[in-house]
């Protein structure tokens, strides 16, 4: 009888080992493990044996059944996998097929600088300031200290709708607004982002709409040094540590002392190309400290208050950031430009 | 302005400061040097030359054969084809070797047989410009006075061994428009006096009063007139080194009397004109407002019709020069004239302005007054300027000058304090320092314990008030000498406004949705600015537009957009989604200010999913930019409150557009471009939206509040309806959402279909209902309740059945 069990165990596993589906694994375990299987049909000889023998016999069964089923388990196991590396084989796909594509949009390249601006202007505490791009000749000129005949007002020939409204000329209305509003009293902090409209016939250089950044700062005690602090900031922030800033004295009618903000020229380092007319400086914003006439207009004591501003195109500021030739781009939405600006920068 | 760096060597001492360095120091200082240029830069071997003789080439009717002494042992052959050239004439001979503007090198050569060692050169091929070249020359060669000196450097007879600054002038500096004001600006950089040229009063003879009247009846436009007499003048060209000036100013030389007016217009800033006294018609002028409908023809030979805005200058009766712009043909000094009358007069800037800018006529005197001259220098100008008519045309100058003066000068006194500077600058200068910076500029300051008291030149018409020194302090100090701070103080908090916010929440979920932000003109075409108009008002047009295509103010923006699509679609980019938030502008009443709407647009067209090796090509669809608009809404967390029915829009397809609106009130649609507009403008099936930005981010929406997320089950009921073919699913979906009560939490249609298994004129909607009480589990007889409900009001309102 032990033998006989042996032999089963034997003959058993050797079957399972042969097995070569789940399929014929599980026919094994029915034929040997099964109620009418080899090992109950050896045990139903048990009675012919002495009651020492019977209980040896017994666990001698167990201990067959036990391997054959470890041996069927472990083999299942083994069949189970090998089912599994040959699903995961035949799923295999060519991954340099093109994705699936996510449409993406982009901010327009102005956008990008306004808000660029904005955000690093509201880190300085600056809040953000808008007005009508139809104005009153009053806040875009007479305010701003350009009375009716002021020759500089031919510096800003403009679209006028009426004798007295215009289609603005600067964001600088905003400012002369704010200042009204706030009745005289500190601190004004504002940046004002803004489409403004001048009579130029539109070629690679000139556009008669564009946008136009400008900032305002009113309290008592803003210094000129204060101005060139922050046009540093502002300078560094927007084309990168490297580059140096030179102030030059110039003329607005609505600053005094007046500001024009030069920085080094990116392409040749300073030492005079043709994008910086061989100066080795490139002109990029005009600013100054509020003329006491705007701010007393304003209903600001000029003897008490001072402030400064500063003004810039965002077309300008993306055409040296970005290297851009024609101002017209800006406004024919070519999806070949407008694709461009969606990277986002540090 | 363009200032001769030689010429200024006469008035301030630039010793050691090369042109190069003043202009980077003066644009420092505040004037733009937009240029330095180099006059006989890239020109070698030019001399003098004496023409020895001079006959016509054998074999050339139009070239002569010169033998010309040019300083060296032999005279040398050079052929000639100038129409003047003559023998005896000094020229410019350009040698063999030599270099002419354009890297043109003079190599000897044979023409026609004959051999020519040089040429005898013309001032535009030395570099000149031809609008600068008296008219005796710029046909020919140009000829020097007889004394010039044979083999010497030609150029620097000229005077082109120069350099010429060009000044950017801003409408402040005025004074700059003049030698004298230049050199005081230099001067105050490089803290050096300055020369002026000196006068001599003309000896007695017989006085000018006896030869003319003057008299001014338009005092305010003009305060100060002064005439002084210069006679027996022999006209002839200016000196050589005054017409070297006047072109290296960008003036071209006529006579020596004009070119006297214009040299002194340069070196003072002060315009004169020259009237031949015997063609004047009269022994008297008179200043006046020229009268309506009033002629005068001008030196150009152009009659000017004048109105009441126009100064003229007259004999009494007729005009005789239009002040201030330009003279009169009719006494204009030329060749035969004897006697000059001349004027050095103070005109004020806005008459003069109206009339340069009404006869289109802008002069280098014009300029001047309309940005204001010095008052104090109009006598001194005269004055010189009859002394040189006297040295360079052999005129007698008549004593004393002719005045009608009723000009005040009230001196301009301006006042700051030390402490004013510095607070206003940042900065810790001393007493010194300041007042060191005023002497610089040649004002006269008083300084008392900290107070500086200016009195202002008249020159300086900039300076009224104390920034204004304090400007002259920064920019003579040095901009880059400041220090860098930044504001302290108060301090503020910044930020956007909630609008502001929600504005840039628009623009990063359209570009998340795949849309790209375009920006288009405000100023559009009557035509386009009425097109798609949520408000149709009458659009505000400009009182001078530059074209009609941008005349107008727009009342919409989708037109834009679809020429934007049109544009690209023309590049060969079909798959194109743009959006654009921008003000519309609303006429309101006259004296308003018009209402400026900030509108959100878009225009899609082309295919959206566009994945095709998996066979994904779909073309944008109605439900493509609903669903985007959807999103949008429920990022805004108003997506409850805006509904969308069918409607109709002008241009739009009638059966594919919704209006959509907030509380009852229209505030935008959606929707595809009628096919016949698409067809017109080449575009693809085109779907676009427009709505009023403002409308859809002023919805107060509550603040946000956090809900228990359920913790029971919900069941989901699903149901297949069948309809009119002609039924909203929208309306099928409210009157579920109505009639499920408050536990039908949400409602999905899943399912259209209308085909061959369906009766004619009837189609099937299938909608999932989700049943869920959040205190509770649900039982089915709970949800059976509701759904009874839903299943009645469905039959009920909209003939709805269950689908067998």
């Amino acid at each position: 009888m032990q033998d006989r069990l042996k032999e089963l165990e034997g003959e058993a596993i050797s079957k399972v080992e042969s097995a070569s589906s789940l399929k014929e694994l599980n026919e094994v375990r029915v034929s040997f493990l099964g109620k009418k299987g080899p090992i109950t049909e050896v045990l139903k000889g048990m009675g012919k044996l002495s009651a020492e023998e019977r209980p040896k016999m017994g666990a001698l069964a167990n201990e067959v059944r036990d391997v054959i089923s470890m041996r069927i388990e472990s083999k299942q196991q083994e069949l189970e996998e090998a089912a599994v590396n040959e699903k995961l084989a035949s799923e295999t796909i060519d991954i340099t097929l093109p994705g699936r594509p996510v449409r993406t949009g982009s901010h327009h390249p102005l956008t990008k600088i306004v808000e660029e601006l904005e955000d690093l202007f509201i880190g300085m505490g600056y809040t953000v300031a808008e007005g009508p791009e139809v104005e009153k000749d009053y806040y875009n000129f007479e305010a701003l200290n350009l009375p009716k005949g002021h020759p500089a007002r031919d510096m800003q020939d403009s679209f006028y709708i009426t004798e007295e409204f215009l289609l603005r000329t600067h964001t600088s209305p905003v400012q002369a607004r704010t200042m009204e509003k706030n009745n005289g009293q500190g601190p004004v902090k504002i940046i004002c982002p803004g489409k403004v409209y001048r009579r130029d016939n539109d070629d690679a250089t000139h556009s008669h709409q564009f946008m136009q950044i400008e900032g305002l700062v009113v309290d008592e005690n803003i210094r000129m040094s204060d101005l060139k602090g922050t046009l540093e900031v502002f300078a560094k922030k927007m084309f990168g540590d490297d580059r140096e800033i030179r102030l030059r004295p110039s003329f607005f009618p609505f600053t005094e002392p007046s500001v024009e903000m030069d920085i080094s020229c990116k392409i040749c380092g300073g030492a005079g190309c043709s994008v910086c007319k061989k100066t080795g400086w490139i002109e990029i914003l005009g600013a100054g400290m509020v003329h006491p006439n705007v701010l007393e207009m304003a209903g600001y004591d000029s003897k008490k208050y001072t402030g400064f501003a500063f003004g810039m195109g965002a077309e300008r500021i993306a055409m040296l950031k970005y290297g851009i030739d024609d101002i017209r781009h800006f406004y024919t939405d070519d999806i070949r430009f407008l694709t461009q600006f969606s990277v986002p920068e540090e | 302005m363009l200032v001769s760096y030689k010429w200024l060597k006469e008035y301030v001492d630039l010793d050691g400061v090369s042109a190069a360095e003043l202009a980077e120091k003066i644009t420092k200082s505040g004037i733009e040097v937009e240029g330095v240029e180099t006059l006989n830069e890239g020109i070698r071997g030019v001399v003098v030359g004496h023409v020895l003789s001079c006959e016509q080439h054998p074999n050339a009717d139009k070239l002569n054969k010169c033998l010309v002494d040019t300083g060296e042992a032999d005279p040398v052959q050079i052929i000639c084809g100038a129409p003047n050239v003559a023998a005896g004439q000094k020229v410019a001979v350009a040698k063999t070797g030599a270099v002419l503007p354009g890297n043109f090198k003079i190599k000897k050569a044979k023409l026609r047989g004959e051999e020519s060692n040089g040429m005898i050169c013309s001032l535009q091929e030395l570099g000149i410009e031809g609008k600068l070249v008296a008219k005796e020359f710029s046909e020919g060669i140009y000829v020097f006075p007889n004394a010039a000196e044979v083999g010497t450097d030609a150029l620097e007879l000229l005077n082109r061994d120069d350099q010429i600054l060009e000044l950017g002038l801003t409408p402040n500096r005025a004074d700059c428009l003049s030698m004298l004001g230049v050199a005081y600006e230099v001067g105050a950089i490089l803290g050096k006096e300055v020369k002026l040229p000196e006068t001599n009063t003309a000896p007695e003879n017989e006085k000018a009063s006896d030869y003319i009247k003057v008299s001014v009846a338009a005092k305010e436009d003009n305060p100060l007139y002064v005439a002084k007499v210069i006679k027996n003048v022999k006209i002839g060209p200016s000196p050589q080194w005054m017409q070297s000036r006047l072109m290296g100013a960008g003036i071209r030389p006529h006579n020596n009397i004009v070119d006297i007016t214009n040299y002194i217009l340069l070196e003072y800033g002060q315009p004169l004109h020259a009237f031949d006294y015997d063609r004047l018609g009269s022994r008297e002028i008179l200043v006046r407002r020229a009268a309506d409908g009033e002629e005068i023809v001008t030196l150009d030979d152009t009659k000017r019709i004048l109105s009441t805005d126009h100064l003229v200058i007259t004999n009494g009766t007729e005009p005789v020069a239009l002040a201030g712009v330009m003279g009169g043909a009719n006494s204009e000094v030329n060749s035969q004239t004897e006697n000059v009358l001349l004027e050095s007069a103070y005109f004020t800037g806005p008459a003069i302005r109206k009339a340069s800018k009404d006869h289109g006529l802008r002069s280098e005197a014009s300029t001047r007054y309309e940005k204001g001259v010095d008052p104090a220098r109009v006598r001194a100008a005269a004055e010189r300027a009859a002394e040189l008519m006297a040295a360079y045309a052999q005129g007698e100058v008549l004593a004393g000058s002719v005045e009608a003066d009723s000009l005040e000068i009230t001196p301009v006194i301006v006042s700051v304090t030390l402490e004013k500077v510095n607070r206003v600058l940042g900065t810790d200068l001393s007493e010194e320092v300041v007042a060191d910076i005023f002497s610089r500029l040649k004002f006269d300051v008083l300084t008392d314990n900290g107070t500086f008291t200016v009195t202002v030149p008249t020159r300086r018409g900039d300076i009224t008030i104390e920034e204004d020194l304090i400007e002259e302090v920064a920019r003579l100090y040095g901009y880059d000498l400041l220090p860098k701070t930044l504001p302290i103080g108060t301090s503020t908090q910044g930020g956007l406004t909630d609008y502001q916010k929600k504005r840039r929440t628009v623009r990063q979920f359209l570009e998340g949705a795949g849309l790209m932000q375009a920006i288009t003109y405000s100023l559009t075409s009557a035509e386009k600015a009425a097109q798609y108009a949520l408000d149709k008002r009458e659009p505000i047009t400009l009182a001078m537009p530059m074209s009609e295509e941008r005349s107008v103010l727009r009342l919409s923006i989708v037109p834009q957009l679809l020429d934007a699509l049109k544009y690209n679609q023309a590049r060969q980019n079909d798959n194109l989604a743009l959006y654009e938030t921008g003000a519309v502008f609303l006429k309101t009443g006259s004296s308003e200010l018009p209402e400026e709407r900030e509108h959100l647009a878009a225009a899609i067209t082309g295919l959206w999913e566009n994945h095709p090796w998996q066979g994904a090509k779909e073309p944008v669809d109605f439900y493509v930019v609903k669903g985007i608009l959807e999103g949008l809404f429920t990022q805004l967390g108003i997506e409850e409150m805006v509904s969308f029915k069918q409607g109709a829009v002008e241009g739009m397809h009638p059966g594919r557009t919704a209006l959509l609106s907030i509380a009852g009130k229209q505030v935008g649609f959606v929707g595809q471009v009628h096919p016949t507009v698409q067809k017109s403008l080449d575009l693809k099936e085109t779907y676009v939206f427009e709505l009023s930005l403002k409308a859809i981010l002023s919805v107060e929406i509550p603040a946000l509040r956090y809900k228990t997320i359920p913790r029971y089950p919900s069941i989901t009921r699903d149901i297949a309806l069948v309809v009119g073919a002609e039924t909203p699913a929208g309306d099928l979906q409210d009157i579920i959402i109505e009639a499920g009560g408050s536990l039908l939490t949400d409602v999905n249609l899943f399912d259209l279909y209308e085909g061959e298994h369906m009766e004619a004129g009837k189609k099937s909607l299938a909608f999932s209902l989700k049943y869920l009480n959040p205190e509770k589990t649900l039982t089915d007889e709970d949800v059976m309740k509701a759904h009874d409900k839903v299943l009645t009001a469905l039959k009920e309102k909209a003939n709805a059945v269950l689908r067998g």
